[in-house]
């Protein structure tokens, strides 16, 4: 019997196990809605801004490890989309966008709500295609799912016009399917990881250097042990921060632009860098020539395309992450590291992680007053100082996770995206942790958090300044700082060189502005507010909780390598 | 190493709408310097096969055919730049403005280059040339040394695997 594509639509979601979706109705995606309005099985999250839509979505596919699945419109509803899958194809997130189109009567004419979204978003999508004939919605449907979850993750659209919905065709859905130009890696190159095992047990001065890939296979467990077998230091990347728990003996810190002293003098005097699940970053580079300089470095790695692309490395593996790690803790044997990791730990002595904790309320101390706070859950972060801090100093570990945008740098990711991983993961305790900036680029979504009845606790370091640029103002363009302070009016003097006695007030009020959306708003300006503070959030069940954190304007993320200098320059206070 | 030179690829790719666009916008979008493409169906019509040439050294080269490789719609890619293959290019060279004695020199420049002369008019000749891109391009250079009104039009390279001989 046939069926409408609409009709298949539904069909495929709940043959792949979907449960929620993020959609935005509009003209040309409102059959498909009119199917989903009948399916009782399936929850709609209806956003109230399509960029916030797609991170909700990765928000919920990080979280729970399932496809992240949204439904836009054409046009409008389409170019509101990009961001997040520039997004989640950085990150490597695995989601499935529908988008509506005009009838393909229509395509090309520059109708009403007509754009080339596949066009656009070419270089940002795993897989994007225009369905041309309902018969080939099935397996489209299929292949979707399919490419976004397995290999390297990502984020695949499927722009599907208004008469395809209607169109009548197959009803099947098929089991699986064969695609002749993709055949993800699912196996391991014994050899090549046997050269670089043997590369590791002859290092006097190895170092694990672990990415999000390992968080993305799931292979947390087997990394800590093959470290603890071998023991070999680690240090991670923003994306792996959590992989190995922050207080293990052998782990370091993150490395990186604003990584650990300790961390980044380990890599830059390594012998062998054993990376696993990275694709070497220039944020974790920083200066090319200079990164790693003793190293042999190993490189293991799902993309073959990351191999050899930002730093020519001696020994490329193309491997799943776990299946490396399972193959490796066969051969794991202990080495003798004993005094490289005194050397380490000396750095770690000479430079210790600190904030100043003199006066007033510290990054710091907010940051350790949520490990404080809670034992396990979700810590979600924008973009800006607030994300670094975030991961130097909070707790993380099997059941702690960090989710953040790490490869886009997506100011307006963290709050719809703590959103999302709560509704992927009701039973966890979700935080966000945010700036001023970064919470006013989508603030709207506290009307979907409130409705959604998603009570996630939001903590806003409100230093009124677009803090990570102020920071580069602040050392490197002589205190100008141009289009940063987000409480310069109009009748403000041009020539502004800071805070003082006549500045006006911050808008807007993130109280009054939760509790106008019937969330709830909290402000804390002292350090002893701050248990209180996040106590009071937790009891707050029913809607999500602002806690306004007023810090200083001036502090700074330290250590931090000035873009494009070696690891080895870091200006540490 | 960080050789520049002419490199080769053999695609093969999905013959789907926007798959030339996708293909041609990595190069656009990474900052490869291509050089020619060219596209047409095989023997499976449902599989289009492209010619491609870059300029690039050795790692970009190697970076090149991994994310053509990544591509969904990408079947295989074949390295053709140190293998034995036939390749050809056609051309045509419309020679303009010339005296009945120029005429005479551009028949023999298509005796000695093997090329076809296509067409004649009182004052014109057009030839139409099958061959390598690099004798293409000796072709055009000599038209120019002589000649002040030429129109050019290039088809691009394609090019396939020897069968038998080892010669390029």
């Amino acid at each position: 019997m046939d069926i409408t594509g609409k009709k298949l639509v539904v069909k495929a979601m709940r043959e792949e196990g979907v449960d929620t979706i993020f959609g935005y109705p509009g003209g040309m995606i409102t059959d498909v809605f009119d199917e989903l309005y009948k399916a009782d099985d399936i929850r709609i999250v209806l956003p109230r801004h399509e960029q916030a839509l797609v991170h909700e979505a990765e928000g919920y596919a990080r979280a729970t490890g399932k496809v992240g699945v949204c439904i836009v419109t054409s046009g409008p509803g389409a170019t509101n989309i990009v961001t997040g899958l520039a997004d989640a194809h950085y990150d490597s997130v695995p989601l499935v966008v529908i988008s509506g189109q005009v009838p393909l009567s229509l395509v090309g004419n520059d109708a009403f709500q007509e754009v080339d979204i596949v066009g656009m978003t070419r270089s940002i999508t795993k897989y994007g295609v225009t369905v041309r004939n309902r018969a080939d919605l099935g397996k489209i449907l299929k292949m979707a799912f399919y490419i976004a979850r397995t290999g390297k993750p990502g984020p695949v659209l499927i722009d599907l016009p208004k008469d395809i919905q209607n169109a009548s065709g197959d009803a099947e859905y098929p089991a699986k399917v064969a695609i002749r130009g993709y055949k993800p890696n699912t196996s391991v190159h014994i050899g090549q990881l046997k050269k670089a095992y043997k590369l590791l047990h002859a290092a006097k001065k190895p170092l694990i250097l672990a990415g999000g890939g390992i968080r993305i296979s799931g292979a947390e467990a087997l990394l800590c042990r093959f470290a603890e077998k071998t023991h070999v230091p680690v240090v991670t990347t923003v994306m792996g921060k959590g992989v190995m728990p922050v207080g293990h003996p052998l782990y370091v810190g993150n490395c990186g632009m604003h990584g650990r002293f300790a961390a980044n003098k380990a890599v830059s005097e390594c012998d062998v860098l054993f990376s696993i699940g990275t694709r070497f970053n220039d944020r974790i580079t920083g200066d090319l020539e200079e990164f790693a300089p003793n190293a042999k470095i190993v490189h293991i790695d799902i993309a073959t395309a990351s191999i050899s692309r930002n730093v020519v490395v001696d020994v490329p593996v193309v491997s799943d992450a776990r299946l490396a790690l399972e193959t490796l803790l066969e051969w794991a044997k202990p080495r003798k590291t004993r005094t490289w990791r005194d050397t380490i730990a000396a750095w770690e002595q000479e430079n210790p992680l600190a904030m100043r904790m003199d006066k007033g309320l510290s990054p710091q101390m907010i940051m350790e007053g949520i490990n404080r706070a809670y034992d396990g859950g979700i810590m979600v972060t924008d973009v800006g100082q607030h994300q670094m801090w975030a991961s130097q100093f909070l707790d993380f570990g099997p059941e702690k996770q960090f989710i953040t945008s790490g490869g886009l740098g997506t100011m307006g990711f963290g709050f719809p995206a703590a959103i999302g991983a709560k509704i992927g993961d009701p039973e966890m305790d979700v935080v966000c942790i945010s700036g001023d900036g970064g919470m006013q680029m989508n603030i709207q979504e506290l009307a979907t958090a409130v409705v959604e009845e998603v009570p996630i606790t939001v903590c806003v370091l409100n230093n009124y300044y677009l803090g990570m640029v102020r920071q580069m103002q602040q050392l490197f363009y002589g205190k100008r700082y141009a289009a940063t302070c987000l409480r310069k009016r109009k009748s403000c003097p041009a020539d502004c060189k800071g805070p003082n006695k006549n500045c006006p007030p911050y808008e807007p009020d993130f109280v009054k502005l939760a509790e106008s959306y019937g969330a709830h708003g909290i402000r804390v300006t002292k350090p002893e507010e701050i248990e209180p503070a996040l106590a009071q959030a937790k009891q707050y069940t029913d809607a999500p909780t602002i806690i306004e954190f007023l810090i200083a304007t001036d502090e700074l993320v330290l250590p931090m390598v000035k873009s494009g200098n070696p690891m080895s320059e870091m200006i540490l206070r | 190493m960080r050789s520049m030179k002419n490199r080769w690829i053999a695609l093969y790719v999905e013959n789907d709408v926007g798959v030339l666009a996708k293909v041609s916008g990595l190069f656009s979008g990474k900052s490869y310097n291509l050089q020619s493409l060219t596209v047409g169906t095989t023997e499976d019509e449902t599989v289009s096969r492209m010619t491609i040439c870059v300029t690039s050294d050795d790692v970009t080269f190697e970076q090149i055919k991994k994310q053509l490789n990544c591509m969904v719609e990408v079947i295989k890619v074949i390295d053709l730049t140190n293998v034995p293959i036939h390749m050809k290019e056609i051309l045509f060279a419309k020679v303009k403005d010339i005296s009945p004695e120029e005429k005479a020199e551009v028949f023999q420049f298509a005796q000695v280059f093997e090329v076809k002369v296509k067409d004649i008019g009182t004052d014109s000749v057009l030839l139409e040339c099958m061959l390598t891109e690099r004798r293409n391009n000796e072709l055009i250079t000599l038209l120019r040394s002589r000649f002040r009104n030429i129109e050019i039009v290039r088809g691009g390279a394609v090019a396939i695997e020897s069968i038998s001989t080892s010669c390029r």
